[in-house]
C-alpha cells in the first residue's frame, strides 16, 4: 500500500479552504446586481386563500417585484414532482397532488410557500413582504398520520378523499399468517419512528441567474445531484432546457438528502431572473430550513415476529402507516416502501415477511429521505422486535441473534433482496470482545452501588447501498437509472482531472477520488484534481446520496481507468516499438517486458497530444476516457452496534459511557475518512433515539421550529466511540466497496433503546428517549418492583 | 446610515451601515470575508464566532455599530503569513471536519477556549467548551481530538 494510494488514511486535501475560510458556498457567491428574494409563507396548516393583496408593498423602496402562483401559471412553470411511482396493492397507482412552486388557492402546511418579494436587498424584500395582506380561509388541520384517513374534515389534496397516497405491501401474507399460526411464540411492538428535521448545518440557498445574450440561466444551488436538479428543472418544471441550463453545486455544507430534492425557492430564484432582469438570491434563514426543508422518518408501525420453541424466527409481520407531509417530496414515495420494506429481513433467516405500508398526506412539511432513508426505520423495528424477543424468551441477546443469522450466501430473502456476502457472526464477535459483554453484570453491580441504572443494547443493522441498478429500480418504479459518470482527463504534463458524476458536501471525494486515481496511475495526489457540483463541467451524473458515491461513482471511475490505461498502453507501444501485449504497467512506469526499456505515465501523456509516434495509425491522439457504470446488484454492508448508557434515575437522565461499532463496508478507500462517516452517523442516530423530534401540534404549527426548541446533539451530550472494521469484500462492483455514509444512523438508535429499556427493565419508552420520558419510565420501573 | 470603522484582520475598514445591520452581515457582506458563517437566527449554532477584542462572540448576535472601534479577528486572519494557525492545522490533522461549514467558528471558538483554560485540555472540558458550536457531520469525536491537539500545539508554538 503507498502513502496515498488505496487503504491509506491520507489527509484531505480539501480541508485547507475550509479551515482558512475560503470555500464558496453558494451563500458565499455574489453575482453583479443581484437582487433578494423573501418567501411570504402560510402562517396556517391548512387554508385556502381567499386573496393576495400586494398593493402597499410594491410601491416600497427597493422592490423589483412579487410574485405569486398566479403569475407561474401565467408562464406555464410546472409543479414540483415526485420521480417514484408506487402502485397499491390494488394496483392502482399513488394519489399525488398537484405541487405548485407558489400556491395556488391552497396552503397545505405551515410554512407553504404563497409568494416571493424581490428587492434590491433582503432587508428590503423582508420589510415588503409584512406589507403583503393575504386573508385566508382556515381550514382543519390533519396533523395525525395514525387517524389521517379518519379525518373528517376537509382533505389535504381532493385527488384523495381520506389522505392515503397508497397502500402498498410486500411480501408473501398467505405464508406469513401460515407461520404466525404454527409459532410457539409471538412477540409484538407498536413502534413510533419520530419525526426529524435533517438539519444540515448549510441553510439551503439558490441564486438564479439569467443570460439575455445566450438566452441561458445558470442556478446556484446547494444540491447534492445538481445533475438531477437540471433534469427536473427542465424536463419537468420547464425553466428551460438541460442545454440552456446551468446548475453549479458549489461547497455544500452537508446534506444527509435534504438536499436530494427539488424545491419551490431554486426553481422561483432562477425562473424569476429572468423576470426581474437580474440575478435573484435567496438563502434559508433557519426557521425557514425547519419549516419548509423536507423532514425525515415519521412511521407509526405495529409489528409482530413468529418464533419456534427453539427461538428460530418463523416469520414477521409488519404494518407502518408512513407520514408523507403536504406533497410528495422529489423521492418521498420510495422512501417508506422500496427502501424501508425490503430491508425487513434484517441479518436474518426469516422464512416467511408481509410488510403492509399506508402512506398517509397530513398538513405537515414534506417528508423525504433522510440519512438512513427508510432502512433506519426497517432497522429500528427488526432490532427492537429481536431484542424484546430474546428478552421475553430468556435468551441472552446476543445468542438470540447469532442463533437466527444469515450465514450461507448468496441468500434471497422474501423482500427482495439477494444479499451476495457477509459474515455476520464475525462482526458480532469483534463487537461483543470490544465492548467487554461479557463482564457487563459486573458493570451493572457497580453502576447500581452508585443509585444508577445501567443497560447495553445490541443493533445488528444491515442496509443496501450501491444505489442501484438501473433496471431494479426502473422495475419497482423509479422515474431515473442510478449509473453513475466519469471522465478522466489526463493533460499533455501528465496531471489528470477527473469529472465525477458524484457529489461530496462532506464526504471528501475531492481525497478518496484522487487516492483511487493515485493508485492506479502511480501519479502523486498533488497532481491530481476532482471536479465535480457543475453540468457545464460533468456532461452528466446521479448524485450523491444512499452511501453510493464509493461504490458507483468510484466504479465508474475505475471503469475510465481501465480505458486509460489500456490508451496509454497502445501510446507506450508505438513509443517504446514493442508490441502492445509485451507492456507492462507498474508504478506509474510502462515498461517492456523482458527489457529495460520503460518511459513513465507523464511522458507517455505528453506523446499522446504531440502524437509524433502515431501519426496516420488507427490511434487517435489524446488520453481523455469517460465510463458509465450501472451496478449489478445492491451492496450490504452490515455490522454491530453496542451501546452501553447510565442512566440517573433521579433525574432521568441518560449518559452514554461506551459505543462500541464493527462494520463490514467492504473495500476501504481512507480509514481516516470511513470512520468519520460513522461517527457522524452514530451521532445523527443517538440524536434520533435521545433528543430530537420534530413535534406538530393540533392545527398544524410546528413547535420544534428553532434550534432552542429541536434538541440537537451538541458536544457534551456525545461520547466518543470505538470503532472496528470488519471487512468482507463486495462482489458486485470491482473494488468491492460496500458503503458508509449511513450505517451509523442506521445501526444506532435501536442500539440505545435496547440499552435503555436493559437498564429501566421494561420495553416501555418512545424516542427521544429524553430525561423527562427516562424519568417517568424510571418511576414506573421502581413503582412495579415496589407493589 | 451610521459611519463605523474597525480593525479587521489587521486592516482599518469603514463603512456606512444600516443600524440593524450585524456584524456577520458586515464581515460576510460589506466586507466580503464569507468565512464567517450563518447557520442560524437564534444564537445557537456558533458558525459565526469570530474574536472582537480578544473574546470570541457570535457575530450575528452583536450589531455592526456596536463593534464600532473594535478590533475584529476573523477565520481568515488567522493564519499569518501563509502559515496556519496551530488550531488550524489540528483539524486537519485529526479530521475535525468534514463539510467545513462550522468549521470556522468551531476553530474560532477553539482558540479562544485555549486562550481561557490553557493548553491542557481534557475531554470533559472541551465537550463542555463546544456546547454553543453545533456540527451535523463529525459526531465531535474528532473535533475533540483536533482541539485537545491544536492547544498542545499552541502551546509548542509559544514555546
Amino acid at each position: 500500500m503507498s502513502s496515498t494510494g488505496i487503504g491509506a488514511s491520507v489527509k484531505r486535501t480539501e480541508d485547507h479552504r475550509f479551515i482558512t475560510g475560503s470555500g464558496h458556498y453558494t451563500d458565499d457567491i455574489n453575482r453583479a446586481g443581484q437582487a433578494y428574494a423573501y418567501f411570504i409563507r402560510s402562517p396556517h396548516a391548512h387554508a385556502e386563500i381567499v386573496s393576495i393583496d400586494t398593493s402597499i408593498a410594491q410601491s416600497m423602496s427597493g422592490v423589483l417585484a412579487i410574485f405569486t402562483g398566479e403569475d407561474l401559471a401565467r408562464d406555464k412553470i410546472g409543479g414540483l414532482i415526485c420521480g417514484w411511482m408506487i402502485h397499491s396493492k390494488d394496483g392502482s397507482p399513488m394519489k399525488a397532488g398537484a405541487h405548485p412552486a407558489l400556491a395556488q388557492g391552497k396552503v397545505r402546511y405551515v410554512g407553504d410557500h404563497i409568494a416571493v418579494v424581490i428587492a434590491d436587498s433582503y432587508a428590503q424584500a423582508r420589510d415588503a413582504a409584512e406589507k403583503v395582506n393575504v386573508t385566508y380561509k382556515v381550514l382543519p388541520a390533519v396533523v395525525d398520520p395514525a387517524t389521517a384517513p379518519q379525518a373528517t374534515g376537509v382533505p389535504v389534496h381532493d385527488v384523495s378523499k381520506d389522505n392515503i397516497v397508497y397502500q402498498w405491501h410486500l411480501g408473501n401474507q398467505a405464508e406469513t399468517e401460515a407461520a404466525f399460526a404454527k409459532a410457539a411464540h409471538v412477540t409484538h411492538l407498536d413502534i413510533v419512528n419520530n419525526r426529524l428535521v435533517p438539519n444540515a448545518m448549510e441553510p439551503r440557498a439558490a441564486i438564479g441567474d439569467y443570460d439575455f445574450g445566450t438566452d441561458s440561466f445558470t442556478l446556484y444551488t446547494t444540491s447534492q445531484n445538481p445533475h438531477v436538479a437540471r433534469l427536473v428543472l427542465s424536463a419537468f418544471i420547464g425553466i428551460a432546457p438541460e442545454h440552456k441550463l446551468r446548475v453549479i453545486a458549489p461547497d455544500v455544507g452537508g446534506g444527509f438528502g435534504s438536499k436530494i430534492f427539488i424545491y419551490a425557492e431554486e426553481t422561483i430564484c432562477v425562473w424569476a431572473a429572468r423576470k426581474v432582469k437580474r440575478p435573484v438570491k435567496w438563502t434559508a434563514e433557519r426557521s425557514e430550513a425547519f419549516l419548509s426543508d423536507a423532514h425525515g422518518r415519521d412511521h407509526v408501525t405495529k409489528a409482530s415476529l413468529a418464533l419456534d420453541a427453539q427461538g428460530k424466527i418463523l416469520g414477521l409481520k409488519v404494518h407502518t402507516i408512513a407520514n408523507l407531509g403536504a406533497y410528495l417530496s422529489t423521492f418521498a414515495s420510495a422512501v417508506p416502501t422500496y427502501l424501508y420494506a425490503p430491508l425487513l429481513s434484517g441479518q436474518y433467516n426469516i422464512p416467511a415477511i408481509y410488510a403492509e405500508v399506508d402512506g398517509v398526506y397530513t398538513n405537515t412539511a414534506p417528508v423525504d429521505a433522510y440519512r438512513g432513508a427508510g432502512r433506519p426505520e426497517a432497522t429500528f423495528v427488526v432490532e427492537r422486535l429481536v431484542e424484546v424477543a430474546a428478552r421475553e424468551l430468556g435468551l441472552d441477546p446476543a445468542e438470540f441473534r447469532r442463533r437466527n443469522f444469515i450465514t450461507q450466501f448468496p441468500h434471497q430473502t422474501p423482500v427482495i433482496m439477494a444479499y451476495d456476502g457477509g459474515d455476520y457472526a464475525a462482526s458480532l464477535d469483534k463487537a461483543l470482545q470490544m465492548a467487554d459483554y461479557a463482564n457487563i453484570a459486573q458493570r451493572k453491580a457497580e453502576s447500581a452501588r452508585k443509585g444508577l441504572l445501567r443497560g447495553i443494547g445490541l443493533s445488528a443493522y444491515i442496509e443496501a447501498c450501491g444505489i442501484a441498478p438501473s433496471a431494479a429500480v426502473g422495475s419497482l418504479g423509479a422515474g431515473v437509472g442510478l449509473w453513475e459518470s466519469a471522465e478522466v482527463r489526463v493533460n499533455p504534463v501528465g496531471t489528470v482531472e477527473v469529472l465525477t458524476g458524484s457529489h461530496s458536501h462532506g464526504q471528501g471525494h475531492e481525497t478518496t477520488f484522487a487516492q483511487l486515481v493515485s493508485d492506479r496511475l502511480g501519479i502523486p495526489l498533488e497532481t491530481i484534481s476532482i471536479v465535480h457540483g457543475d453540468t457545464d463541467k460533468v456532461q452528466m451524473g446521479m448524485g450523491t446520496y444512499g452511501s453510493r458515491s464509493g461504490a458507483v461513482g468510484m466504479s465508474a471511475l475505475f471503469k475510465a481507468l481501465d480505458k486509460i490505461e489500456a490508451k496509454a498502453k497502445k501510446v507506450a507501444s508505438y513509443v517504446l516499438e514493442a508490441s502492445e501485449a509485451d507492456i507492462e504497467f507498474k508504478n506509474g512506469t510502462f515498461g517492456v517486458k523482458g527489457t529495460d526499456k520503460s518511459i513513465d505515465f507523464a511522458s507517455v501523456a505528453l506523446q499522446a497530444y504531440v502524437a509524433h509516434k502515431f501519426s496516420g495509425q488507427e490511434l487517435e491522439p489524446g488520453l481523455k476516457e469517460t465510463a458509465f457504470y450501472d451496478p449489478t446488484n445492491f451492496t450490504f454492508p452490515a455490522g454491530v452496534h453496542i451501546c452501553e448508557v447510565e442512566i440517573d434515575p433521579a433525574t432521568g437522565v441518560t449518559r452514554i459511557d461506551r459505543w462500541t461499532a464493527v462494520d463490514d463496508f467492504g473495500a476501504v478507500i481512507n480509514p481516516m475518512i470511513v470512520e468519520g462517516q460513522v461517527h457522524g452517523g452514530i451521532a445523527q442516530g443517538i440524536g434520533q433515539a435521545l433528543f430530537e423530534a420534530a413535534h406538530y401540534d393540533q392545527a398544524g404549527q410546528l413547535m420544534t421550529a428553532s434550534f432552542m426548541d429541536y434538541c440537537m446533539p451538541r458536544a457534551d451530550d456525545l461520547p466518543s466511540y470505538q470503532i472496528g472494521l470488519s471487512n468482507t469484500p463486495a462482489p458486485s462492483n470491482p473494488l468491492g466497496i460496500k458503503g458508509c455514509g449511513e450505517a451509523g444512523a442506521i445501526a444506532s438508535p435501536p442500539a440505545v433503546i435496547n440499552a435503555i429499556t436493559d437498564a429501566l427493565g421494561h420495553e416501555n419508552i418512545a424516542m427521544p428517549a429524553t430525561p423527562m420520558a427516562v424519568w417517568r419510565a424510571a418511576q414506573s420501573a421502581s413503582l412495579k418492583a415496589a407493589e | 446610515m451610521t459611519a463605523i470603522t474597525m480593525n479587521v484582520n489587521g486592516k482599518q475598514v469603514s463603512g456606512d451601515v444600516e443600524p440593524r445591520t450585524l456584524l456577520v452581515q458586515f464581515l460576510r457582506e460589506h466586507l466580503r470575508l464569507t468565512g464567517t458563517h450563518v447557520g442560524c437566527d437564534t444564537s445557537q449554532c456558533g458558525c459565526c464566532v469570530v474574536h472582537v477584542d480578544g473574546r470570541a462572540i457570535k457575530s450575528c448576535t452583536a450589531l455592526a455599530v456596536a463593534c464600532d472601534g473594535s478590533t475584529v479577528v476573523t477565520i481568515e486572519g488567522l493564519a499569518k503569513d501563509g502559515v496556519l494557525h496551530p488550531m488550524q492545522e489540528a483539524f486537519r490533522d485529526n479530521h475535525g471536519l468534514q463539510c467545513g461549514f462550522c468549521t470556522p467558528g468551531m476553530i474560532m471558538n477553539a482558540v479562544d477556549v485555549v486562550h481561557r483554560k490553557g493548553h491542557q485540555l481534557d475531554e470533559h472540558i472541551i465537550r463542555e467548551e463546544l456546547e454553543g458550536n453545533l456540527c451535523r457531520c463529525t459526531g465531535y469525536h474528532n473535533i475533540v481530538k483536533a482541539v485537545a491537539a491544536g492547544a498542545q500545539a499552541m502551546a509548542n508554538a509559544k514555546a
